[in-house]
């Protein structure tokens, strides 16, 4: 016990130590700046409250942003150029046609998947007399990590040999239903299709909260005068509820777009890439950390960048319109 | 007045009968199968985390339900100090890592971000504008764009030749090295998010106080701050999860060092080397739930008010 405290007593008081130190040195420098006045107070203001946060984005972010589109056009150990070489081998090398093509799965099918459904739970949350209970049991997965979730999924995905006990669900389910179980995360293409799940399962509730409190912020005077002129069901909410909530639909789209290209872990932590389910995201790391080819790593970043981009592009021409109107 | 409020009720009244009459058994009937559905595997996983080694391979965890032998053993087991299956002190070193690298990487960024976004509000200057769409548009970057670059200037430092601009920093292995990152990732969305919040406080406040003589400091610790609380709060529910349940970035700047590593990597490590165990991975994997969960249902109705900020009118 001793040793374990000797061991972990240190950790604590690096943390409260580094948070200290960080707030003593926030206090002195409000301290000395707050002491700036006339001409000089407002630039002083502008550098003491933005400058720190600009400092760490062009170190953390924007340079290293730059120098990985310069890593990705060169070698593996980044001594020499190598031009497009490593974008050439990201798309006809055979391995990484299943991952390119895996990841198109990804983007096609669990964003919109994940959003709709979302939106069928905010839609029938509208009309439910109390939801709290429901609502949070939906978005409790949001909770878990990915890696937790891949682990919890286990136990419905989870296959033993037809002669012994199935303890997975879903091999259980199939067993009893006739139909004998097989190695579900073995099998292509279908594994891919369970891992989605878990994202689905993992994000759906956020995109519930969301579309939720947007579903509720619709003036109660128009919907119920369409009820009234007898809208009803799937006639309301193709006239009116979804009309009102699209521009947040589509947000929470743009997000799931980005999760999903950004997905990492689940992956990693249920098949680590094998059995033909790794994504960009998944083959970036390993290019990188495991095969230490920077290069190869560096364009696949640069890849997923270019399709995140649209969303970019989406996502500001939807806040100035935002703002323009505020 | 008063004939407006007395117009005002019996309208909300039959809205809401408009909305939830009809289809509302129907609807209620359809999200409670929802969300049952949804609570089945982490049942599963919690379920199986309190039953017997033995069992946990010959039989599904539902039969808990048929014949319940619940046993605390598993989590004995993973708490105790001394060695748990090639892990030489338990995992309670590693909920200590996974808090000591999470609670600075919220305080941090958060700080930072307030700041900032305080600054870009009530602040404005000749391209203010600029520097905040250009802070929203690195929301978007990827954070596997910045791993190698930023591991290299951990590591190696800056150099322009054989000029040394910025030299190594030797963080990488230690606290420092996984606080500074996630503080990095984190200030895009925080200082977006708490700008939407902090532009739209009253602007009287901000001018009376300026007008007593209040410097841009005093107001920001006086006014804005106790102000924002809503969506500092917000904002704290979404990074404690991002940092707790974060892989990647713990992956690439703890670079295996046992010390330091959190729970959720060395979670992610366990599913492979006790793929045999799993009454020791459940358990393992329900503390790692549970204290996300935790937070998340403390601060929960601060979730969608601060999030929402400005967003949805």
């Amino acid at each position: 016990m001793s040793t374990f405290w000797h061991d972990n007593l240190p950790k604590l008081g690096q943390m409260f130590g580094a948070i200290a130190i960080f707030l003593a040195v926030l206090a002195v420098i409000f301290f000395i700046a707050g002491r700036a006045n006339g001409k000089m107070q407002r630039p002083v203001a502008i550098v003491v409250f933005l400058g720190p946060a600009l400092l760490l984005l062009l170190f953390g972010l924007l340079g290293p942003a730059v120098r990985t589109f310069l890593l990705s056009f060169k070698g593996s150990a980044s001594h020499h150029w190598v031009g497009f070489s490593n974008y050439k081998w990201l798309f006809t090398d055979p391995s990484m046609r299943i991952v390119l093509k895996n990841t198109v799965f990804w983007i096609l099918f669990t964003p919109i998947v994940t959003t709709g459904l979302g939106l069928l739970l905010a839609v029938l949350l509208d009309r439910m007399r109390r939801e709290s209970v429901a609502k949070s049991l939906i978005f409790m997965p949001m909770a878990i990590s990915f890696v937790g979730a891949s682990i919890v999924w286990q136990f419905v995905y989870k296959y033993a040999n037809p002669n012994q006990p199935q303890v997975g669900l879903m091999s259980s389910l199939a067993r009893h239903l006739g139909f004998g179980p097989t190695n579900w995360l073995l099998t292509q293409p279908l594994n891919t299709f369970l891992l989605m799940i878990v994202f689905i399962w993992s994000q759906a509730g956020f995109a519930m909260v969301i579309l939720s409190a947007a579903i509720k912020a619709v003036p109660a005077d128009v919907m119920e005068a369409s009820a009234l002129d007898g809208a009803h069901g799937w006639k309301l909410f193709r006239g009116i509820t979804f009309p009102m909530v699209r521009s947040t639909f589509i947000v929470v789209l743009a997000t799931m777009v980005v999760a999903t290209l950004k997905l990492f872990d689940i992956v990693r932590a249920s098949t680590g890439g094998n059995f033909g389910t790794s994504v960009l995201a998944n083959e970036m790391y390993s290019e990188t950390f495991v095969r230490f080819d920077a290069g190869r790593g560096a364009a696949m970043a640069i890849i997923l960048f270019v399709l995140v981009f649209p969303a970019l592009i989406f996502n500001i021409y939807n806040l100035r319109r935002e703002r323009s109107i505020a | 007045m008063s004939l407006l409020t007395r117009n005002k009720s019996p309208k909300i009244a039959e809205h809401n009968a408009g909305r939830k009459l009809f289809g509302s058994r129907g609807a209620t009937i359809t999200v409670w199968i929802i969300a049952i559905l949804w609570t089945i595997p982490t049942l599963g996983l919690f379920a199986t985390s309190f039953r017997p080694k033995a069992e946990i391979s010959e039989t599904g965890w539902w039969n808990i339900f048929l014949h319940p032998h619940l046993t605390l053993s598993n989590y004995s087991a993973i708490f105790s100090t001394s060695s748990v299956s090639g892990i030489p002190n338990g995992i309670l070193p590693y909920v200590i890592n996974s808090f000591v690298i999470t609670i600075p990487a919220v305080i941090f960024p958060i700080t930072i971000a307030t700041m900032a976004a305080y600054c870009l509000a009530w602040v404005k200057f000749r391209g203010s504008d600029l520097v905040f769409y250009g802070i929203f548009a690195l929301q978007i970057v990827p954070i596997q764009v910045a791993l190698v670059p930023l591991l290299n200037l951990f590591t190696g430092g800056v150099h322009v030749g054989s000029v040394t601009v910025i030299p190594a920093l030797h963080i990488a292995g230690k606290f420092l090295g996984i606080w500074i990152p996630h503080t990095m990732f984190a200030l895009p969305l925080a200082i977006y998010l708490l700008h939407n919040f902090i532009a739209s406080l009253p602007r009287d406040l901000m001018e009376a106080a300026h007008v007593d003589g209040a410097s841009h400091f005093t107001v920001f610790r006086r006014i804005v701050l106790p102000l924002s609380v809503p969506a500092i709060a917000a904002f704290t529910i979404f990074q404690f999860l991002w940092v707790w349940n974060d892989l990647l970035v713990a992956l690439t700047f703890t670079g295996g060092t046992e010390g330091i590593d959190p729970l959720n990597n060395k979670l992610a490590g366990l599913a492979g080397t006790w793929g045999s165990h799993w009454e020791l991975l459940t358990s393992s994997a329900f503390i790692t739930i549970l204290v996300p969960l935790v937070v998340f249902f403390s601060l929960q109705r601060y979730f969608v008010r601060g999030l929402l900020a400005g967003s949805v009118k």
